[in-house]
């Protein structure tokens, strides 16, 4: 399979503190590729490296094979419209309905008529299973899963191919959780995504993901869920084998 | 009383009693170090009548117990070693470990160098935000103009509204009442001459001049300099910045353009009402202290306005409304972390935006005295 996100000795330093130190991963088309590491290990950092919003201090960056770290900002957006992010908190615009929220980049991108704008919206709303009366909320009316589920829309509105999650289940209730990692699962394979996704959260992890990436030491190690699980690293070996490792592989494997 | 000490055969003995609790640590904390420090050698502590101990009251013991250890002397316990000592202890234990390179300053001379060191940084990466900024901001401004999408009229329609619109009341209220003092003060002194009439010029001069547009300057550095830090920076803590970068938006483009715009139309039309409510105010008073009945004030005023005076004073509005929306902007977009900054850089933007906006005035009554207008 072609490889739709190509890092190459990417390194990030930020005055004497060195984050990432020469990390490569390919991320390839169709799969759900989940990012893990300890806290401080730069999952973010990276995350806004893949995204063009921070410039590494070396190294390469592809996505579908045009170079993005050395590109001007205006030339950044063909390859932007090529993607969709949900920020961890949400990041909804507070001054903005649900509805308008979602409509922005489609405005801001694509002549429109405006009742197409309005269900273009819509379709996106309920596409990630909220109400259509969710529509006219604002952000400040919503509860954390709802956030979440807009925050989804927004960037499902440009019709990405390149869907980056940021913590997707990070702060809801594990059932919420588990209904998220259900909803993103179906929309994958429903709009032939390729999900990028950073998590802590174990479930999310055996539920949901191709493949893993393991930030440890500034670099990452990457590799199908099973290659990763029997990697004899010690902050990979506590992760996944720890008490809680351990509970989440064995539902993921009753499930399946 | 919590405790008291026995000599009995050489051996000193305390016998502790009622509570060790938070609530009473400020009176027993010196009075235990005080015998910590008389009793030197041994110490017996019977801890048997103690009703209730917490953290705090352990911490207590254990401190006592520390100091006893480092002048070589020892405690012997009845009725046994408390458990909360042990888990005091278990905590101690892991002390001294990553405390390095977070030492802060030093002191005394090197620290005076290391404030120093550190200010001149910071003010150079400032200054470097600042010329950035501006350059971005002027980059943006030729693009924005040029097509009609990108200048986003909607935006700067709510900007006009939410800074000129909504500020009518407290800009006519201030002008009126500025106005109404200076012709109160200027009555006072003018009439020992029996110059009362010159109280309209003073009045229309002043207002026209300098008054009118330095006060709206001022109040709408105070409202909205504050509100465009905060509404920018409180986006930025919650990522929507990165969100509109992501979106491929250009956040100098949807944010901080159509704030300056919409000021650069509402400060001048501002500075035109507070030019009117305060001729307003000057006639009013004239009438009712000095007698200059109303149509003898407008016939007095037509003569006091020159040609410029008017426009001396107008032509100021759209720079202090640039120097105001640029700060403000400026102060929100560089919040990045945290609610503290956010709180700081808000007041940063009001207290810098009124500083420019009166030495901006000073360089314009310069300006134009050499310019003799």
């Amino acid at each position: 399979m072609a490889a739709v996100i190509e890092v190459r000795g990417v390194v990030n330093r930020f005055g004497r503190q060195v984050v990432h130190d020469g990390l490569d991963v390919e991320i390839r088309a169709g799969e759900v590729f989940g990012i893990v590491g300890g806290s401080g290990s730069g999952k973010s950092v990276l995350l806004r490296t893949l995204l063009g919003l921070q410039k590494p201090s070396a190294g390469s960056v592809r996505i579908e094979g045009s170079e993005i770290t050395n590109r001007p900002e205006r030339e950044l957006l063909d390859v932007k419209r090529r993607y969709g992010v949900m920020f961890q908190r949400g990041a909804l615009f507070s001054s903005l309905t649900v509805a308008e929220n979602v409509e922005l980049p489609i405005a801001e991108h694509y002549r429109v008529s405006e009742a197409a704008l309005r269900g273009l919206a819509l379709l996106r709303i309920r596409m990630v299973g909220l109400p259509e009366d969710a529509a006219a909320k604002y952000p400040a009316q919503l509860s954390g899963g709802m956030t979440k589920r807009v925050a989804l829309a927004r960037a499902l509105a440009l019709d990405p191919v390149i869907l980056f999650l940021d913590e997707p289940t990070s702060g809801l209730d594990p059932i919420s959780a588990a209904a998220f990692d259900q909803l993103v699962l179906e929309l994958q394979e429903g709009l032939a995504l390729t999900v990028v996704m950073i998590t802590h959260d174990l479930d999310t992890i055996f539920r949901v993901c191709n493949r893993v990436g393991v930030i440890v030491d500034g670099r990452m190690i990457s590799g199908t869920l099973d290659e990763i699980v029997r990697t004899d690293h010690p902050w990979i070996r506590d992760y996944f084998h720890g008490e809680r490792g351990r509970a989440s592989r064995g539902l993921a494997g009753k499930d399946g | 009383m919590p405790f008291e000490v026995k000599d009995e055969s050489g051996r000193r003995r305390l016998r502790l009693e009622g509570r060790w609790t938070v609530a009473e640590a400020a009176a027993l904390e010196p009075r235990l170090r005080e015998t910590a420090r008389a009793a030197g050698g041994r110490l017996e502590l019977d801890v048997s009548g103690i009703e209730a101990m917490d953290l705090t009251g352990a911490w207590l013991l254990h401190s006592l117990e520390r100091q006893l250890h480092e002048t070589g002397g020892r405690v012997e316990w009845t009725g046994g070693r408390p458990d909360k000592l042990e888990f005091i202890d278990r905590t101690e234990a892991g002390r001294g470990q990553g405390t390095e390179g977070a030492a802060g300053p030093p002191d005394g001379m090197p620290g005076v160098l290391d404030t120093v060191g550190r200010t001149a940084v910071h003010a150079k990466e400032g200054a470097l935000d600042l010329l950035g900024f501006i350059g971005v901001v002027t980059a943006g401004y030729g693009r924005s103009l040029r097509s009609r999408k990108r200048l986003r009229l909607p935006s700067v329609v709510r900007h006009v509204y939410e800074t000129g619109i909504t500020a009518v009341p407290i800009v006519s209220l201030i002008a009126f009442l500025i106005a109404v003092i200076v012709a109160y003060i200027g009555a006072q002194q003018l009439r020992r001459f029996g110059g009362e009439i010159f109280v309209v010029d003073l009045v229309t001069v002043a207002v026209l001049r300098e008054l009118g547009v330095l006060l709206t300057a001022i109040i709408v550095a105070g409202r909205s300099g504050s509100a465009f830090a905060a509404e920018i920076g409180a986006m930025k803590l919650n990522d929507e910045v990165d969100a509109l970068r992501a979106m491929g938006m250009d956040p100098v483009e949807v944010l901080v353009l159509p704030r300056i715009f919409g000021l650069v139309i509402a400060l001048p039309a501002l500075t035109v009402l507070a030019d009117a409510t305060g001729l307003a105010g000057g006639a009013l008073l004239s009438w009712y202290l000095v007698d200059i009945p109303p149509y003898q004030y407008i016939e007095r005023m037509q003569g006091a306005i020159g040609d410029t005076t008017f426009w001396v004073g107008i032509i100021k509005a759209p720079v202090f409304a640039i120097l105001i929306a640029m700060v403000g902007t400026l102060r929100g977009m560089q919040v990045r972390t945290s609610s503290r900054e956010l709180g700081r850089l808000t007041t940063v933007a009001v207290v810098q935006s009124i500083f420019l906006v009166i030495l901006a005035d000073a360089v314009f009554a310069v300006l134009f005295m050499e310019l003799d207008i």
